[in-house]
């Protein structure tokens, strides 16, 4: 690490459908991989070559940059044993750590509970969206669920300040917990009383900012930037979270994927030179993960649900690099069709909760798992 | 003359199986008496349909939308408030809730909303003859990639989810019965096949190609045979566990908040009874949706499960719209009318995947609650509307009132709505603020419209008001 004692942020960037590993970071000199993608292979001309074994989906242009400057993890092979190869059940072990029963807690919900036990910062946790991801839900600890920073209070058609105070004032007190009134109402009550509060937190965040990036038009620029705003107003949130989607890419696959990798490439470019502008880039990582990678053989048009996926880890103070071993494609190494997962995801948080944000990993993510060492 | 208890279970059953009724009506309803409600709303077609043709006349772009961008839920909405056949209109969302297909990949409004009309017409029928229309369903053939499932090719998608989303639940199949079930569905196509054009996209019909069917022998769940897509449904419909996970979505839909569906697997039911009830009539009734209704709203944990689940943004906005009323006209505003559930987390004709929304507290985050409160309070200030003018009327019409009274009367005029004492007495410390709430001078009433509008926005606001 660089610098500064500024506290460790993590920006999440899930890519939600399940992409496809293969043809994102493309094991090129593999002859199996041109068997086994007959429809939606990557020409090999426009493959964006890494060294003489992989290379990158074209629109990934940016991520290569950064990936030549050794602010890129590449992390092969990472999913978990004996994939369901379910969208929903897939993202909820992802985001729970519980591949064997059904979990409600997120692991980034328990995170930030121990980052902040005494929920000192209601918005130590700020996701971007119209809904909270199951990762970040966890009764009693808030989190801030922001779609638009400009527009962000409560019961705003009540005007004037004197009538706007004393109405918030009731209904802040209409809220407050009662004894025995149960769990649904508890969690109502203190969403209701986090939210007005964070409301009050976050409006000062686009007020203070200025910036030359120009972002673009698109739902995952738009994210990106609203997590600049509030990460450069010092607001003290530690996790950030948001998704871009649908990477499931049955049919039509190639020029689907081309342009959500293209969108997602181009913020997380503008996101970090954004950073850098400001001198806040140091303590900043992002983890990019999908639920699943897709089945090794297209089926004529896209590709099913499959296993195996790659993370990326991407910031400053990352060891650039691959991490792992990609999965053999040989027919006879393959699960159902599909890569057999070489790194355990749970592994992958573990190192950004031990070396990066400085907590004990095994409660959070349910066990001791080996780490990659990308920090 | 109906007992204010009457009154209150007319009000349940009318939020759960409707989007609420006005007090007018819900006293009506209750005169008429309880089964008798139920049986009218089993049998829509006693009553009126919604004059679709009054919306194109002065909305004219609501039909078939095409890829207006986030309002092609207008047309939709706007049965939602002025239906006269709520539970047909319930049922539909119910099945749009089950059956999650979007926009996101369809791109057309057209084809989902097609949908929409197939569970507004056979919702409330044989679920065995609606799971086949559902198979043959353009939308639904786009959606999950059943006209990429070729005879020389599989794509297990569509195959996969109704498995495990439509019908049984994960957990009651094997990865071979998912694939001899989409081999089933080979050749389950969709024409014409043509690029858009740039007014739109031709309608799509369903098509049947046998040289694209795999006829051969397949297993299916124990049962061998040169199975078609109508013998995988017969045999999907004889399995105990999709009579089990219909009761579990019906009871999760209309009577109390349950865990999701994911969780099915390893979660067993709130109420194991009513699944078993419900399970048990939707069997014997050879899957008849109406029967099965029938046997739900009349049953005792039906009745006994006021406020036992959070209301869903559609129900919200719908509820909110028909309580303040004033939106019989397809007026301009219809189409961000129809943009804010998705504000609260629902975007209609667009659920985030397959799966559909997840339900209950899943509803709420910090972002979602407060788009509840901010919209329903904003609509329910302005007094100007019909139904909050009848509101003041029915309050005028007690004559002047206490603080208490006051309170008490919006409670109940909202509702009835059942908070804790605690929460009563913050709202009376509230409106005592202002005294006794009167109307005997033009600056009388002018004043009291100010506080009702106040006190009205504190209720929907309240946490009680989140549950239907």
């Amino acid at each position: 690490m660089t610098s500064t004692k500024k506290d460790p942020v993590l920006v999440v960037l899930q890519l939600t459908g399940g992409n496809d590993y293969l043809n994102t970071v493309i094991p090129y000199t593999d002859p199996l991989y041109r068997d086994n993608r007959p429809v939606v292979g990557v020409p090999d001309a426009r493959i964006l070559k890494l060294n003489d074994t992989i290379g990158l989906h074209p629109e990934l242009a940016p991520i290569k940059a950064m990936y030549q400057q050794g602010q890129v993890a590449i992390i092969h092979g990472v999913g978990y044993a004996n994939s369901p190869r379910s969208h929903f059940r897939s993202m909820d072990i992802w985001h729970t750590c519980e591949p064997d029963k059904l979990g409600t807690e997120g692991w980034l919900g328990r995170t930030c509970r121990e980052i902040d036990p005494n929920k000192e910062n209601v918005v130590t946790a700020v996701s971007f969206g119209p809904s909270l991801p199951r990762a970040l839900a966890l009764p009693g600890v808030p989190v801030a669920c922001v779609d638009d920073l400009q527009s962000y209070g409560m019961l705003t058609s009540i005007t004037g300040e004197e009538q706007r105070s004393r109405i918030l004032d009731r209904f802040s007190r209409l809220y407050m917990p009662t004894i025995g009134q149960g769990a649904v109402m508890d969690y109502l009550g203190q969403t209701g009383l986090d939210s007005m509060k964070g409301a009050d937190i976050l409006k000062a965040a686009p007020e203070r900012y200025s910036s030359t990036i120009e972002y673009s038009d698109t739902t995952i620029s738009k994210k990106l930037k609203g997590i600049a705003q509030v990460h450069l107003a010092n607001l003290g949130t530690r996790i950030f979270y948001c998704d871009h989607g649908s990477f499931d890419s049955h049919s039509n696959q190639v020029g689907m994927h081309d342009k959500l990798w293209k969108d997602v490439s181009n913020a997380v470019d503008e996101f970090f030179a954004d950073l850098r502008e400001h001198n806040a880039s140091d303590n900043v990582i992002m983890l990019v993960f999908s639920e699943f990678g897709r089945r090794v053989h297209d089926n004529g048009s896209g590709t099913d649900h499959g296993a195996a996926g790659a993370v990326f880890v991407i910031g400053n103070s990352v060891k650039g690099g691959e991490y792992g071993e990609y999965p053999s494609t040989r027919p006879q190494d393959l699960e159902q069709g599909d890569l057999v997962p070489s790194t355990d995801f749970r592994g992958v948080y573990t190192t950004i909760l031990e070396d990066w944000l400085r907590l004990d990993a095994a409660p959070l993510v349910g066990g001791k798992f080996e780490k990659p060492a990308f920090l | 003359m109906p007992t204010q208890n009457d009154i209150a279970l007319m009000a349940h059953l009318m939020r759960r199986a409707g989007f609420g009724a006005s007090r007018e009506e819900i006293e009506a309803r209750a005169a008429k008496g309880y089964e008798a409600t139920v049986e009218e709303l089993l049998n829509p077609e006693v009553q009126e349909a919604v004059d679709r043709y009054d919306l194109i006349r002065f909305q004219p772009w609501t039909w078939r939308p095409g890829t207006i961008q986030g309002m092609g839920a207008a047309e939709w909405l706007y049965f939602m408030v002025n239906t006269r056949r709520p539970l047909e209109e319930k049922m539909a969302l119910f099945w749009h809730q089950v059956f999650a297909t979007g926009v996101s990949k369809v791109d057309h409004y057209d084809e989902v909303n097609d949908m929409v009309l197939l569970f507004r017409q056979r919702g409330m029928g044989n679920y065995k003859e609606l799971l086949t229309e559902l198979a043959k369903s353009p939308a639904m053939i786009y959606w999950l990639d059943n006209c990429e499932n070729h005879a020389d090719a599989v794509n297990e998608n569509w195959g996969r989810e109704l498995l495990e989303l439509f019908s049984m639940g994960v957990g009651n199949y094997t990865e071979v019965d998912v694939r001899e079930c989409s081999r089933a569905f080979t050749g389950w196509t969709f024409v014409p096949k043509l690029p858009r054009g740039p007014l739109g996209r031709f309608d799509w019909y369903f098509q049947y190609r046998e040289e694209d069917h795999d006829d051969t022998e397949k297993t299916f769940l124990g049962q061998n045979g040169r199975f078609n897509g109508e013998d995988i449904i017969e045999i999907i419909c004889q399995q105990p566990a999709t009579a089990t996970f219909i009761a579990r979505h019906l009871y999760n839909f209309f009577v109390a908040d349950e865990a999701q569906v994911p969780a099915w697997a390893v979660t067993p039911p709130r109420d194991q009874d009513a699944i078993d009830l419900l399970s048990d009539t939707f069997r014997d009734s050879n899957f008849d949706m109406r029967a099965t209704l029938r046997v739900l709203f009349n049953s005792d944990f039906f009745k006994n499960a006021r406020f036992a689940r959070l209301k869903s943004p559609a129900e919200v906005v719908a509820g909110t719209l028909r309580l303040v009323g004033g939106y019989e006209f397809p007026s301009p505003g219809l189409g961000e009318m129809a943009r804010q559930p998705c504000y609260m987390g629902q975007d209609l004709l667009n659920p985030p995947s397959v799966e559909g929304w997840h339900t209950g507290t899943e509803w709420i985050n910090s972002g979602s609650l407060m788009r509840r409160v901010n919209f329903t309070a904003d609509l329910v200030s302005d007094v100007t509307k019909p139904g909050i003018q009848s509101i003041i009327q029915r309050l005028r019409a007690k004559g002047h009132l206490s603080p208490e009274g006051f309170v008490d009367a919006c409670l109940d005029l909202m509702g009835p709505l059942e908070v804790a004492p605690r929460i009563r007495q913050e709202l009376v410390d509230h409106a005592n603020a202002g005294g006794s709430l009167r109307w005997d001078t033009p600056q009388a009433v002018e004043n009291s419209n100010k506080r009702v509008s106040e006190l009205l926005q504190l209720i929907v606001s309240l946490r009680e008001y989140q549950y239907a």
